[in-house]
């Protein structure tokens, strides 16, 4: 099987959009698991679903939801250029963005599994020995919800990897920019006679997600909490 | 004074009370399960907060209603050994006796890890994870952590329940040394009489 360079550069593109959709991504999902988790707030049910809408959304709406939010006439849109000078229009800043949006229910829900699934009786113990709130979290909380929290990553980087729908209307289909390997899937089968490129890419995906996945279910086996849990 | 307490709490229909005063030794906190007596316990090491009344150790108060003094569970200097030993399970042991020992002052620290191996007998565990401990091994380690940890007092919740016969008296006489030569005022829950009448100094019937 021989990859064109261009097919590389998808490939190079889809882990890069993937890869920063994650970074950022992963302290906002921690800080939500940890508030669904623990937090007793009015709202809290109302956060949960806002935070799961993405899942059940059709992913065209989230897209153009996006557009209206993050464009460069949006509330958010205009802040981010203004202050931040990133804009997300047809670039691939936009395609992280609605991949993190799509992956951060599934990353939310492993975290938040694994921070319930923290003892806190050992967390009552760690405080009668002397530790501050801070350090209960570093030494314990955090150290007993790692495989979660991994867990939560290599799943929202895969969905990443196979985020089309809202990518496709948030910041459309250019190459180098923002096509991805599942845009790029696409865009081939719409062109007569690329099959084979058709066939690499997908095989490319398969490989990519199902590694993912592996790895996924895998760190929350060795946690020992995985009796009867699962990520998906 | 060792343990001044008089202390009620609230829980749904029922109430949860204690009023005793008592002078070093071990103090038992006898009565059957469900009683409350572990919630005694908690609210002495500040897990839990008393809804009225007074909590003083050695003549400091740790919680105080009517003064609004409420000492925070980490600065109260209790040694809990808890009754399923609340090991940390991702540490090794080594770690776990010093986790408080590390925390505590080092002017308040009145015993090291060797003096603590020592004591307990537990220098060939030093480099094994909680899970593959048995028993009464876990409960030792668990008795080393809270002593580390500089504290002004014990409290310790049925920290035999969990132990086949042979261990049982092992603990026990572990429990006596820390009585007898330690000289550290003990607040201890039990439901059995035969060990209570053993171990204690004075006994408090709860409930």
């Amino acid at each position: 099987m021989i990859i064109t360079a261009e097919e590389w550069g998808v490939i190079a593109l889809s882990l890069k959009v993937s890869c920063v959709a994650v970074a950022v991504c992963l302290p906002l999902a921690f800080g939500l698991a940890w508030l669904l988790a623990r937090g007793r707030f009015p709202g809290r049910i109302l956060l949960d679903a806002l935070v799961h809408l993405p899942l059940v959304l059709p992913p065209v709406v989230t897209g153009w939801l996006l557009l209206l939010v993050f464009g460069n006439h949006g509330p958010a849109g205009r802040w981010f250029g203004e202050v931040l000078r990133v804009s997300f229009m047809f670039r691939w800043t936009g395609a992280a963005l609605a991949a993190g949006v799509m992956a951060l229910p599934l990353m939310v829900r492993a975290i938040r599994l694994s921070i319930e699934a923290v003892d806190r009786r050992l967390e009552e113990a760690a405080q009668t020995l002397g530790a501050s709130r801070v350090r209960v979290f570093a030494t314990i909380t955090l150290p007993l919800a790692l495989p979660g929290l991994l867990a939560g990553a290599v799943l929202g980087f895969a969905r990443s990897l196979g985020e089309f729908g809202a990518t496709i209307t948030f910041v459309s289909n250019i190459p180098g920019e923002t096509q991805t390997l599942p845009i790029a899937i696409y865009s081939a089968l719409q062109m007569p006679g690329s099959e084979a490129a058709v066939t690499r890419l997908s095989l490319i995906a398969v490989a990519l997600s199902l590694g993912a996945l592996v790895v996924s279910e895998m760190l929350v086996h060795r946690a020992g909490y995985g009796r009867g849990r699962h990520v998906i | 004074m060792s343990f001044e307490i008089r202390i009620a709490r609230q829980f749904g229909e029922r109430t949860i009370a204690a009023e005793f005063a008592s002078k070093g030794g071990l103090t038992a906190l006898f009565g059957p399960s469900g009683a409350g007596k572990t919630s005694v316990l908690n609210m002495v090491a500040g897990l839990l907060r008393p809804d009225t009344g007074l909590i003083a150790v050695r003549g400091t108060v740790l919680f105080d209603a009517s003064a609004r003094i409420d000492v925070p569970a980490r600065q109260r200097r209790a040694g809990y050994v808890f009754q399923d030993g609340r090991l940390f399970p991702h540490m090794r042991v080594r770690d776990n006796l010093v986790y408080g020992w590390k925390l505590a002052a080092p002017v308040d620290r009145w015993m090291d890890l060797d003096e603590a191996i020592h004591f307990l007998g537990i220098g060939h565990l030093l480099d094994r994870w909680p899970r593959t401990l048995s028993g009464g091994e876990a409960q030792r380690v668990a008795i080393g952590r809270a002593l580390l940890s500089a504290p002004r007092f014990l409290l310790m919740d049925e920290p035999l329940a969990s132990l086949d016969r042979a261990r049982r008296e092992d603990i026990m006489e572990v429990i006596e040394r820390l009585r007898d030569e330690l000289k550290l005022p003990i607040l201890y829950v039990s439901h059995d009489r035969d060990e209570v009448e053993r171990l204690a100094t004075t006994i408090v019937p709860i409930g």
